[in-house]
């Protein structure tokens, strides 16, 4: 098990580097200076040249790329001109908010696919069957964005039961936070909550052939014991990884449901940085964003090896 | 073929999907006939005008047609969809058959790199290569087609790397057949199941990506009769119109939804014949 997570994060290494490369080099593609997007207007060559050397931006592009590696590793991800703050304080003071709407749309996904996927899976081809399919279906097709839009329209302008949009701080209040996040979860949640379900039902399936699932049953286990002890646990391993690999959809979405729902987080500064012109604020978000989902797959890829033994790659 | 037509046609939902795809195509084609309306026309006296007899879909802030908008904005999300997705089969298909074919550092470095392109969202990947490019149709068209690129690799180095192995392909390279002619004559071919699968399926990203990146303001230019921008200006009169948010919305929800179960459907006629070439 040892040598499995070792070759693991063995292999995430190299793919971590190539992320700073790109993150770094892509940035510095997006046309426009950085130094005159931070002195605006009215500045002198002189003024823009001293800026220039302060952040090092006159040295080699390789050499300017080693030394932003360096600092980021020692935490330092550069200044963002658009909050005015360090770029990783920037990142860390918002990073809640995402992790918060990732968790409750994991948890919105889980409450709808593994009921639903048991269910169709165990009554198949029934019209719940078909049901579920059909939500399996439009839940991956539906925009988030228009879900969201959708959600606005109806819970918050026509039945007034939820904000429009705007974010209320856990710590403020824990019913305006979750009144606030839980229409952003419900959009972002519902895709994640579909393909898991699908999952969940095309593995329960499978399990339900097993030769161990047909002898239990043989010896009279009841339906419900042999289902929730027997069947789900093991059906639920790959749903496991399928939620992993959702994470870069989450945070890819979190990008969208963030600025339609108006929520502070890591997606909507990636979004901010873009329309700012800020780079060493988008670098560090996509370097942060990118870095997460490496991260939460390695995560997830170990607890695999974990919940099943016979993979080893 | 008639095998996997079907397979296919037993499928009703997937019969459903391609049946909306038709329709797709010939509004597309045929979008100045059908359409009520010139989309770009606008009308002051009409502006906001619920939907009715005149306007089925009512109209926007503009007074143009929402219908016939949404018409024309079939031409966007197909175009989208072919070219992008052109663009990511040939790209993702070359560097996954030169990758699996070559072996060793070769597959090594292209791996790699579609692992590190793997990790970034495809949202937030596209968004920064629009933020390079500028916004424009044929740059979002790149845009997307770079972003789902090593998916196709991915499945193109699956693909052949379970081919090269076969008997055939030894004969081929002890009788002397070139490299470049084994590739192209005798693995692409037999690769190409997985691929069609995935070109349908990837057809439903791009149109959604699409209408995500112009909805964000970073994809086409604010008049084109683009679904993901009128969504985008539609949801600012949703208390007073909720029709110009609603339509378009369920126009994407309908493109995609069929591409999705025509791709589901594709890849279960698909599969036994999978089955069959590998055994």
């Amino acid at each position: 098990m040892i040598a499995y997570i070792i070759r693991r994060l063995l292999i995430a290494i190299p793919v971590l580097f190539g992320i700073s490369l790109i993150a770094f080099f892509m940035v510095r593609l997006v046309p426009g200076d950085t130094v005159t997007a931070m002195l605006g207007n009215s500045y002198t060559p002189e003024q823009a040249e001293a800026l220039r050397a302060q952040y090092g931006l006159d040295e080699p592009i390789i050499t300017q790329y080693i030394l932003w590696l360096t600092n980021v590793l020692q935490g330092d991800f550069g200044f963002s001109h658009f909050t005015n703050t360090p770029v990783l304080e920037a990142i860390l003071l918002r990073l809640p908010v995402t992790i918060e709407l990732a968790l409750l749309s994991v948890v919105i996904a889980v409450i709808l696919a593994i009921p639903l996927g048991t269910i169709a899976a165990l009554k198949r081809n029934s019209k719940f069957d078909y049901g579920a399919s059909l939500f399996g279906m439009l839940g991956i097709s539906i925009p988030n964005f228009w879900l969201g839009t959708l959600m606005i329209l109806f819970f918050s302008l026509w039945a007034g039961w939820f904000p429009s949009g705007g974010f209320v701080g856990l710590y403020e209040s824990v019913w305006g936070n979750l009144q606030s996040m839980i229409l952003p979860a419900i959009a972002l949640g519902t895709a994640v909550g579909a393909v898991a379900m699908r999952m969940t039902r095309s593995s329960m399936l499978e399990v339900t052939n097993q030769d161990y699932i047909k002898m239990a049953r043989a010896k009279g286990v009841s339906s419900r014991r042999l289902i929730t002890k027997h069947a789900l646990k093991n059906a639920l391993v790959p749903v496991v990884t399928v939620l992993g690999i959702q994470t870069g959809y989450l945070l890819g979405g979190s990008v969208v449901v963030e600025q339609i729902f108006g929520l502070p987080g890591v997606g909507q500064l990636a979004l901010q940085a873009i329309t700012n012109r800020d780079y060493a604020l988008l670098q560090g978000t996509i370097l942060f964003i990118a870095s997460a989902f490496v991260i939460v797959n390695l995560i997830v890829d170990i607890i695999y090896g974990f919940l099943n033994p016979q993979i080893r790659y | 073929m008639n095998e996997i037509w079907y397979q296919f046609k037993k499928n009703k939902i997937a019969l459903f999907g391609l049946g909306m795809t038709v329709m797709f195509i010939i509004f597309a084609i045929l979008a100045p006939l059908i359409a009520p309306y010139d989309p770009y026309e606008m009308s002051t006296s009409d502006s906001l005008a619920g939907p009715s007899l005149a306007h089925l879909m009512g109209t926007d802030q503009f007074g143009r047609d929402i219908l016939s908008r949404i018409i024309y904005g079939t031409r966007i999300s197909l175009q989208v969809g072919i070219i992008s997705v052109g663009i990511s089969l040939v790209l993702g298909t070359l560097i996954g058959l030169v990758a699996a074919y070559y072996g060793r550092w070769v597959d090594m470095v292209l791996s790699r790199f579609t692992d590190v392109l793997f990790s970034f969202p495809d949202i937030l990947l596209a968004l920064v290569i629009m933020a390079i490019l500028g916004p424009s149709l044929t740059n979002l068209m790149i845009a997307i087609g770079i972003v789902y690129t090593p998916i196709f690799a991915r499945i193109a180095r699956g693909a052949v790397l379970s081919i090269k192995s076969s008997l055939y392909i030894d004969a081929a390279k002890s009788m002397g057949v070139s490299n470049r002619k084994i590739m192209w004559k005798h693995i692409l071919p037999n690769s190409m199941a997985p691929l069609i699968v995935q070109v349908t399926l990837s057809f439903a990203f791009a149109i959604l990506a699409e209408a995500a990146l112009s909805f964000l303001g970073l994809g086409v230019s604010p008049d084109t009769p683009s679904w993901g921008i009128m969504l985008s200006e539609g949801k600012n009169w949703m208390e007073t119109a909720w029709w110009i948010a609603v339509f378009p919305g369920i126009a994407i929800t309908l493109a995609v939804f069929s591409f999705n179960v025509m791709g589901d459907g594709l890849r279960d006629a698909l599969d036994p014949k999978l089955k069959n070439e590998s055994s």
